[in-house]
C-alpha cells in the first residue's frame, strides 16, 4: 500500500514571538494586517489555504 | 443478395449506428469532438463486424469463428484501460478533478458499450439471417432503444432532495447552514464567499442514498460537475474557492459550497440534481436485514 502526505503545513505566520511555533518556517508579523498580508502573499505564492488557528497564529496548509 | 450478406450488413449497419447514438457529446464535451469520437466509432465499427459474422459462421458449422469474440473481449478492455489512463493524465490539469470514481465509471462504461454493440449487431443479423432484412432492423432498433433504456442509470435528484442554504462565518469557519465546511483565514476570502458564495443542502431521501453520498468519489463527481456548467471562481493559487462538500455526520446530510462565476441559484440546484449516481458508489443498505433494522 502506498502511503502519502496529502496535506502539509507549509509555514505559520504570528504576530506574539513568544509562541515558539517551530517545525515549519515561521514568519514573524508587527501587527494584524500585517500578519494578513504575509498570509495572502504565502498562501497564493505556495497554492496554498491561509487558515486561522484564533490565537493570532495562522498557518499556511497545502491541501 | 443471398441470406449471409445481408445479415452481416444490417448487424454491422445497426452496431455502428448504435455505438454512435450511444455517444453522449453533451456539456462534458467527452468523447471530445471530433478525433475521440472518430475512435471510439471506429471501435465500435470493428465491434459491430465481430457481432455480425458471429451468426452466418457458426450456420456455416465455422464455430472456431466464435473464438473472435473472446480477442473482442480483450480488445475492449484495452478500451477501458486507455480511457482510464488517459483520463486520469489530464484530471491534474482540471481546476476541480473529477476524481477516480468517476474516471472509473465513464472508463467502465466505455468498455461496456462496446459490448452493447455486439449484442445489437448479433441480434440483428440474427434475426436477419432466420426471418427477414426488415425484421432483422427492427429487431435492431429495439435493441438499441432498450440499451438507452436499460443502461441509464439514476441521478442525484432521483435519490436525494435538493435545496438552497445559507453560507455563514462562525469566526473564521465556514459553514453551510449547521454543516462545519472549513476554516478560512483571511477576511478578504470569507467577504467573497459572504458576497458571491451559494450553498445547497442534499438530503438523502433513505438509507440507500445516505450511503450513496458519503462516498467522497461521488462527492467529487459533484464538484466537478457543477463547477464544470456554471463555472468556478478560482485558479490554481486561489485554492480557498474549490467547491467543497462536507457531511453532516448526525444525519448524512450533505452540504455544498461553491463560488461560481454564474451565481444563480436555480442552475445550481439543477446541476446538483443532473449529476449522475457513480456505479462504484452504489450500495443497497436496505436490502439486507441488518442494513433494514438499523434504518428504523
Amino acid at each position: 500500500m502506498q502511503v502519502s502526505i496529502t496535506k502539509m503545513i507549509l509555514a505559520a505566520v504570528t504576530t506574539s514571538p513568544n509562541r515558539n511555533v517551530s517545525g515549519v518556517p515561521v514568519f514573524y508579523a508587527e501587527t494584524e494586517e500585517e500578519m494578513v498580508e504575509m498570509s495572502v502573499i504565502l498562501s497564493r505564492v505556495l497554492e496554498a489555504v491561509a487558515h486561522d488557528m484564533g490565537n493570532g497564529v495562522y498557518i499556511i496548509v497545502k491541501h | 443478395m443471398n441470406r449471409e450478406i445481408a445479415a452481416i450488413v444490417a448487424g454491422i449497419t445497426l452496431g455502428t449506428v448504435s455505438r454512435y447514438w450511444m455517444m453522449r457529446r453533451d456539456f462534458r464535451q467527452y468523447p471530445s469532438y471530433p478525433h475521440a469520437v472518430v475512435n471510439h466509432l471506429a471501435i465500435g465499427f470493428v465491434a459491430a463486424v465481430l457481432g455480425a459474422v458471429a451468426v452466418p459462421a457458426i450456420a456455416a458449422k465455422e464455430y472456431t469463428a466464435v473464438t473472435f469474440l473472446a480477442l473482442a473481449a480483450t480488445q475492449f478492455r484495452e478500451v477501458r484501460s486507455m480511457e482510464r489512463d488517459m483520463l486520469t493524465a489530464i484530471d491534474k490539469t482540471l481546476l476541480v478533478s473529477r476524481g477516480s470514481d468517476f474516471i472509473e465509471g465513464i472508463a467502465r462504461t466505455f468498455e461496456a458499450r462496446n459490448y452493447l454493440v455486439v449484442f445489437v449487431s448479433l441480434l440483428t443479423s440474427l434475426i436477419t439471417y432466420i426471418v427477414s432484412p426488415v425484421a432483422g432492423i427492427a429487431a435492431g432498433i429495439i435493441a438499441i432503444a432498450s440499451t438507452k433504456y436499460l443502461m441509464g442509470g439514476k441521478v442525484i435528484g432521483d435519490i436525494a432532495v435538493v435545496r438552497p442554504a445559507k453560507v455563514r462565518f462562525e469566526g473564521a469557519n465556514l459553514f453551510v447552514d449547521d454543516i462545519h465546511i472549513m476554516n478560512l483565514g483571511l477576511e478578504q476570502v470569507r467577504k467573497i464567499y459572504e458576497e458571491l458564495g451559494r450553498a445547497v443542502i442534499i438530503e438523502p431521501i433513505d438509507d440507500t442514498a445516505r450511503e450513496i453520498l458519503s462516498n467522497v468519489g461521488q462527492r467529487q463527481a459533484i464538484a466537478h460537475d457543477v463547477a464544470m456548467l456554471l463555472g468556478v471562481r478560482r485558479d490554481v493559487d486561489s485554492a480557498e474557492y474549490t467547491p467543497l462538500l462536507r457531511r453532516k455526520l448526525e444525519t448524512g446530510r450533505v452540504g455544498m459550497v461553491i463560488v461560481p462565476i454564474e451565481p444563480d441559484m436555480k442552475c445550481l440546484i439543477e446541476a446538483v440534481k443532473n449529476v449522475p449516481v457513480l456505479e462504484s458508489t452504489f450500495v443497497k443498505p436496505l436490502k439486507e436485514k441488518a442494513g433494514r433494522c438499523a434504518s428504523d
